[in-house]
């Protein structure tokens, strides 16, 4: 009897110990997963805002195909069907080369401009990490229109043509929601009445994104200049660009529509060159439309990797 | 009292088997197919980060699956996959809890295929379901090779399918697994 006991009351310790051990089971699986550093994904939902750049980059192997629509002004009314006869577009390819550099060229048709850029992520912002995104973005716009009267006496070159823009992008997703981005610009133009003006033009800009449904967000930027905001583009007088537009996910690509009161799709075109004005109701609706090819596939999907 | 004394060695002895037959790993596989026949493209991701833990003396079984480790070819794909399908930012994780019916007739120690089945809760995108899956454990060497293959359907885990994707995205996902443990 004392022996049945003994052994029963033995039993019951050694069934206690292995659920107690179930029970830790998950927790031993659990252990390296916690403070783990992860980064921050989809702080926007493609690589530009609207017009800027966002900290967004192609993931490495991809293409993709850009076609930038910005018609005329709205308030040119019926005769110009609203803006519909004077689009201007520009047409572009870019490539993201590891998942932190990405490169970009195009051809837009305001001013006949060829422009190329390269972008690259310093830090990424993380869960229980890095607070922010940081991204510079380099790019070059040579503009491919016929001479602007230069005084007598001067001459065109080539290089009269070229602009370069550095920026610096800092994001932060803030919730699943909001994201929003500072921009400090430098656009540095080659050829500009340098009595009156700097070559160099100095500007913050400040873009978000709000999202209003699974699908479908809101975005804007603006962007200030700090000095230079007096300059005339090629006689006429210059504002600081605004735009506001909402983008809508599709299967493949991300669709975003706007408006805003610049016509130029490069940063030197409208931050420097930004001739209408919202007060005026002088707005260009525009779009962005993107096709992505991977063309080089993730290492798990190559050949002989892939047994699964 | 002898006996007492040797039943109670035997006890003991048998607690620290306990302990010492888990089998672990961190890099065990999950794929997915959830390919709609006739799509232009296929659905389909691997995940090689799954964790996977199996006592031996209990039969019970866990997986751990961080969902963001899914990888794609298209990495769009893969950005709508955590975004709009598993919100993987809500839902980081997918896991199951489950026990082989048969742990008696699995020796770990020895080498061996046995075929099995594991019944348990499996729980993706918040949701938990109870599911019973067929599959065959090999020993070999001291380690524990797992594998199965089943579906599941989205619609059980609360997975919505768009319209516009409705003819790419299949309603059910053809999963694969395979773990290969070692004793911990």
């Amino acid at each position: 009897m004392r022996k049945a006991f003994i052994l029963s009351f033995l039993f019951a310790c050694s069934t206690a110990a292995s659920y107690a051990q179930a029970d830790k089971l998950m927790a031993e699986l659990d252990e390296p997963a916690t403070n783990k550093k992860e980064d921050v994904s989809a702080t926007f939902k493609a690589t530009r805002i609207i017009n800027s750049s966002s900290v967004e980059n192609l993931a490495a192997g991809v293409l993709d195909f850009r076609i930038l629509h910005r018609f005329g002004r709205v308030s040119d009314g019926f005769d110009n069907a609203f803006g519909f006869d004077n689009a201007t577009t520009r047409i572009g390819l870019d490539y993201g080369i590891t998942k932190w550099l990405m490169v970009g060229i195009g051809h837009n048709t305001l001013y006949k401009a060829n422009d190329g850029f390269v972008k690259a992520k310093l830090l990424p912002q993380q869960n229980n990490g890095i607070p922010i995104t940081l991204s510079y973005l380099g790019g070059i716009n040579a503009t491919g229109d016929k001479a602007p009267p230069v005084p007598p006496g001067t001459e065109y070159f080539f290089t009269h043509r070229l602009s370069y823009t550095h920026q610096l992008l800092i994001a932060r997703k803030f919730s699943n929601r909001i994201s929003l981005q500072l921009m400090p610009t430098v656009i540095h133009q080659n050829l500009v009445d340098s009595s009156k003006y700097s070559n160099t033009t100095y500007a913050i800009g400040v873009g978000g994104r709000v999202k209003v449904s699974k699908r479908m967000a809101i975005t804007g930027e603006y962007y200030y200049r700090a000095n230079n905001a007096d300059m005339l583009s090629y006689g006429v007088k210059t504002y600081n660009s605004l735009s506001l537009g909402a983008e809508i996910e599709t299967g493949g690509h991300v669709f975003q529509l706007f408006f805003s009161n610049s016509l130029g799709i490069t940063e030197r075109a409208f931050v420097t060159q930004t001739t209408d004005t919202w007060e005026k109701g002088q707005l260009h609706f525009g779009f962005n439309i993107s096709r992505v090819f991977t063309v080089v596939k993730p290492k798990e999907f190559r050949g002989d990797a892939k047994k699964w | 009292m002898k006996r007492t004394i040797l039943t109670l060695s035997f006890f003991v002895a048998g607690a620290t088997t306990v302990f010492a037959q888990k089998y672990i790993t961190r890099t065990a596989r999950i794929s997915f197919n959830a390919t709609a026949a006739g799509s232009p493209e296929n659905i389909e991701a691997v995940n090689n980060e799954v964790a996977n833990i199996v006592d031996g003396k209990t039969g019970d079984i866990i997986f751990q699956v961080p969902v963001k480790s899914f990888k794609f070819e298209r990495a769009l794909m893969q950005e709508h996959f955590n975004e709009n399908y598993m919100e993987s930012d809500k839902y980081p994780k997918a896991d199951f809890k489950g026990n082989f019916g048969n742990i008696a007739e699995l020796n770990f120690a020895k080498d061996g295929t046995y075929e099995t089945k594991v019944a348990g809760k499996l729980t993706i995108h918040g949701v938990t379901n109870e599911v019973n899956v067929p599959g065959t454990v090999t020993v070999k060497g001291g380690s524990v090779l797992l594998k199965a293959k089943f579906k599941v359907k989205l619609q059980d885990y609360k997975i919505a399918i768009p319209g516009v994707v409705a003819d790419k995205v299949a309603k059910e996902a053809v999963i694969s697994l395979e773990s290969s443990m070692t004793q911990k």
